[in-house]
């Protein structure tokens, strides 16, 4: 019983907080792929800015979050949220909008996406530092344990407060989304356009409104899953590729272009990442005890926590072999 | 041959530029940046090929340079007698054969598929096969690595010349990069950015973490030279002689460019880079020239990665950085003119000796803001404030990437495109 | 004054002109036909209307109105629609949906068009809630118009709108073109199948190498020789 509250904590509660900081990404990046067709390599640190921005307002107003009875954080956190879609549109006007006038090949959006990118990267680190910092001022992080009512089972279910957070505001943001994607004008105008931009400029669809609209859900999803996600460990400025390769890998396995596409392959790339380190010796101890000629080596995982970053890649890899188009049939434009 | 008046004008400049350099800095100095320079030029027309005459988008220049500096590495440091004295070359050949073993298994499981074997029954038998071959392998190799490392330290290198390190990191480059190009060329360059991306980190973690094969962080050095060291013949002359190799090298690799520029394949390289269309319907193989062009790219990346390396002396995988390594050569290229090789080594000394002065530019401002600041608003600086300055580098890489694609897309050499009405 | 006269009209992709001084004009009554061989510059002519393309010389008025070279957001608010000839429909988005997105820029409550078009196209009615890309390609060309017609425009620019269609499916498409025509909407179309389109066409225009080569009724059209000879097929 123990081994199976073992392997619940490590891979489906921590398979499901990365899915879900993934999936959060993902969904940003891929309705910027679907509408501005190109891979926006800022992404990443477009969450560190937001949580840098959640840092900032938590050290300012410290007080307010023991007030409610949630972390300062999380209260922060909204705000924070509209500042990062407002700093998404400029961006955008600033860096994007004259390329995409001149229409000007995808990959040189990437390209423009990239020195964003680093410019970002330089200022955080620069007016921050490059060590890591908790989102925990003055306040404390809640750890739930959960005792079952199993008699061999000695070992708690642990879930943190930031984890809960983090599930119900994904839920949250999912069933707004996609009440915004499928009953108002605007949303469907998104549809829209991700589905036929020529046909959608035809229909009289306002392409700068809907672009606008674009910049500021994936500014502020971008802003959540950078918070949550510093909630749940720390803050790390060095964060950027290294999350950006699993975010990308989740949209396309989902499905460039599709929001539900990404939720799943959020899950499915967080699940597998930590299924494929997950040490099953420990799992498998009883297997031992029953049968003693098998002996397991210390650490039987697929990978090794070093190599971390490889999973996400060989997923990528593996449905760009086997089905580009992803889970669900998004475009490979 | 008529020199164009803009050339002559922004040649002389950077001549004036490296004059100061000289100057401010010494003799010492400048030599060592106009040789390390001269590396990334190399690297710079390995990106120049693919991004100007095939429109590849690289983003994991870092990891082909790591690749030829890990190989000139293995290749040219001295036999590790600690390690060929044991059973343990045999025990690792062992795991090597394990290793040719499964990926021929898994081979031949694909080949199934002539037999008439259904897709639905060769791809779980392929999965679970794999699976269960690689934990074979990886659980061999365990004790194997455990037991370099604890015996012998590392594997070592093979003891052999040089320029061979450097034409193998060269080929085994080009060999990752028809794998990757294999998979991705066909679909849109942004997966391939996203590939290349994750492949160099991929590269890196490995080769941060195999101790038993690199020393990971404890790192590997004095790596040898292909001419006399600093050691015998003073820091000027060993680089001095250093930057007279790879000046010799890139003046081979642009002759050799400039002929096949011309030659018929060039002529289809550009016709596709012109009007991809049209050369398609006219049954030039699209795809396998930007194949070509990019394990082509990537082979000189790999030299350069592996000159660079060496001319450092030390092969640190933690020294691998992605804006050092492939935005400062984007940087570069875009800024000299992508698929202009004249305007590429242009913008490879011009940012190499830019970014290497910014270094001293940035601390020094720092200090002076630092100074002012205690005395007159007595600011407590934060202690790592150098390190942060270091940071402001990084922004102003991504801001020269924002300007030059917005008021000078196509560099200050620009390359000549046919425009067809 | 006509609903729209495009008088000299010069204009082509990048720098070579297509359209070498073209005259067009129709009332909000009539059905305009354009025919003519491949190349000979019918869709460009539609697209320059629709701000699709740049114009170089010449001008086009709606009602008077100067509307050259206006984006087609903007031709959409003064009232035109236009339906491309391929890719014409939101293939994720049902038929219902895709009949808001033509209503995009209507601020008020468009019901009743949603209702008019049904009454247009009575099969769509019962697949409103299928997505645009599982329906056969007649149907998708009636998704299509009725999208533009969402904003009741007072001109209504058609792209082959038969083509790749069986004879049967062409038949119903035009005589709803002839039932919106009718409820008054000008309508300009483009058409391969010539003489079919002629037989509906108030005016006719035949468009070769960019240049008009002749322009009549529909009718007298059919009925002259050379033109039947030249560009009829006999």
């Amino acid at each position: 019983m123990n081994e199976f509250i073992f392997f619940f904590n490590s891979v489906v509660i921590n398979g499901a907080v990365i899915g879900s900081i993934y999936a959060m990404g993902a969904i940003g990046v891929t309705l910027v792929f679907g509408i501005l067709r190109f891979a926006h390599f800022a992404h990443a640190d477009m969450m560190t800015l937001g949580a840098f921005l959640v840092l900032i307002l938590t050290a300012l107003f410290p007080a307010v979050g023991p007030a409610i009875g949630l972390p300062t954080a999380f209260v922060m956190m909204p705000v924070a949220m509209v500042a990062t879609a407002f700093i998404a549109v400029g961006i955008d006007k600033l860096f994007y909008k004259k390329l995409r006038e001149n229409n000007v090949k995808p990959v040189v959006m990437v390209m423009a996406s990239v020195g964003v990118t680093l410019m970002l990267q330089g200022l955080i680190r620069f007016f921050a530092g490059t060590g890591t910092q908790s989102l925990y001022i003055d306040d404390r992080k809640a750890i739930f344990r959960i005792d079952l009512p199993f008699e061999s089972a000695s070992r708690n279910l642990v879930v943190t407060e930031p984890q809960l957070l983090l599930f119900l505001f994904l839920a949250f943001a999912v069933i707004a989304l996609h009440l915004f994607l499928n009953k108002s004008r605007l949303g469907k105008a998104m549809r829209a356009m991700s589905d036929n931009p020529d046909l959608a400029k035809v229909s009289g669809i306002n392409t700068n409104t809907v672009v606008g609209v674009t910049w500021i859900i994936a500014g502020a999803l971008a802003c959540a899953a950078g918070t949550l996600l510093s909630l749940d460990v720390t803050l790390k400025p060095d964060l950027s590729f290294m999350i950006l390769l699993p975010i990308f890998a989740a949209a396309i396995v989902g499905g460039v272009g599709s929001p539900y596409g990404a939720l799943a392959g959020g899950f499915v790339v967080g699940l597998t990442e930590t299924l494929a380190v997950f040490n099953w010796t420990f799992v498998l101890r009883p297997l031992e005890r029953a049968i003693p000629a098998l002996d397991l080596p210390n650490t039987l995982a697929f990978v090794p926590t070093e190599y971390k970053i490889t999973i996400p890649f060989f997923i990528l890899l593996a449905i760009l072999i086997w089905r580009p188009t992803g889970l669900f049939k998004g475009k490979i434009i | 041959m008529q020199l164009p008046k803009k050339d002559i004008i922004l040649f002389s400049l950077l001549a004036a530029l490296i004059l100061i350099v000289f100057a401010s800095q010494g003799s010492a100095y400048s030599v060592r940046v106009l040789a390390e320079a001269s590396c990334y030029a190399i690297l710079a027309l390995g990106l120049t090929i693919q991004w100007g005459y095939a429109g590849l988008f690289n983003a994991g220049i870092m990891g082909f340079v790591a690749l030829g500096g890990f190989i000139t590495m293995l290749f040219s440091f001295p036999t590790n007698d600690d390690f060929w004295s044991t059973d343990l070359p045999g025990q690792l050949g062992g795991v090597g054969l394990k290793a040719l073993l499964s990926i021929a298994i898994v081979y031949g499981l694909t080949q199934l598929k002539r037999f008439g074997v259904s897709k639905k029954v060769r791809l779980p038998l392929i999965i679970i096969a794999s699976a269960i071959l690689y934990l074979w392998v990886v659980t061999s190799l365990g004790p194997v690595a455990e037991a370099i490392e604890s015996e012998a330290g590392f594997i070592g290198g093979f003891g052999l010349p040089v320029w061979v390190g450097w034409l193998v990191g060269g080929a085994i480059a080009g060999g990752i990069a028809y794998f990757i190009g294999h998979i991705c060329l066909g679909l849109r360059s942004d997966y391939l950015a996203i590939a290349t991306l994750g492949i160099a980190e991929i590269i890196k973690a490995f080769l941060k973490n195999a101790d038993w094969l690199t020393r990971g962080t404890l790192t590997v050095s004095p790596l040898p030279w292909p001419v006399p060291q600093a050691g015998d013949i003073g820091f000027i002359a060993a680089r001095a002689a250093y930057l007279s190799v790879t000046a010799v090298m890139i003046a081979v690799i642009y002759f050799l460019l400039y002929r096949a520029y011309n030659a018929p394949w060039g002529r289809t390289m550009r016709a596709i880079r012109d009007n991809e269309n049209s050369s398609a319907a006219m049954g030039k193989d699209v795809n396998r020239r930007r194949l070509e062009v990019f394990i082509l790219g990537s082979v000189l990346m790999g030299i350069g990665g592996a000159a660079l390396v060496t001319f450092n002396g030390i092969f640190d995988p933690s020294g691998f950085l992605p804006l050092n390594h492939t935005f400062l050569v984007w940087v570069m290229v875009i800024l000299g003119g992508a698929g202009n090789n004249k305007g590429t080594i242009f913008g490879a000394v011009f940012i190499y000796i830019i970014w290497t002065m910014s270094e001293p530019a940035a601390l020094f401002l720092i200090d002076m803001a630092r100074q002012l600041g205690t005395a007159w608003f007595e600011w407590q600086p934060p202690g790592d404030l150098d390190s942060r300055a270091l940071q402001a580098r990084v922004f102003v890489i991504g801001l020269t990437i924002s300007l030059v694609l917005r008021y000078a897309p196509k560099g200050l050499f620009p390359e000549k495109v046919a425009h067809h009405a | 004054m006509a609903l729209i006269e495009c008088k000299n009209i010069h204009a082509g992709y990048g720098g070579m002109n297509i359209l070498n001084g073209v005259n067009m004009a129709i009332e909000s009554s009539e059905i305009g036909v354009i025919v003519g061989p491949n190349g000979a510059g019918k869709s460009t002519t539609l697209k320059a209307i629709f701000g699709l393309l740049n114009v170089s010389e010449g001008s086009i008025e709606l009602r008077g109105d100067n509307i050259t070279n206006l984006s087609p957001d903007k031709l959409v608010h003064k009232g035109m629609g236009f339906v491309p000839q391929e890719h014409n429909v939101f293939v994720s988005m049902t038929v219902e949906e895709n009949l808001e997105m033509g209503a995009f820029i209507r601020r008020d409550d468009f019901n009743y068009m949603l209702e008019r078009v049904y009454s247009f196209f009575p099969d769509l009615k019962d697949k409103r809630r299928q997505p645009a890309g599982e329906l056969s390609g007649g149907q998708r060309q009636m998704v299509a118009m009725g999208r533009a017609l969402m904003v009741e425009p007072s001109l209504l620019l058609l792209d082959e709108p038969t083509a790749g269609l069986s004879p049967l499916y062409m038949n119903e498409i035009f005589e709803r073109v002839i039932a919106i025509n009718e409820s008054g909407v000008g309508v300009l179309m483009v058409e391969q199948n010539a003489k079919q389109a002629l037989r509906i066409a108030h005016k006719g225009f035949v468009l070769a190498a960019g240049k008009n080569r002749f322009t009549d009724t529909g009718q007298n059209l059919l009925n002259d020789p050379e033109v039947a000879k030249s560009f009829l097929g006999g």
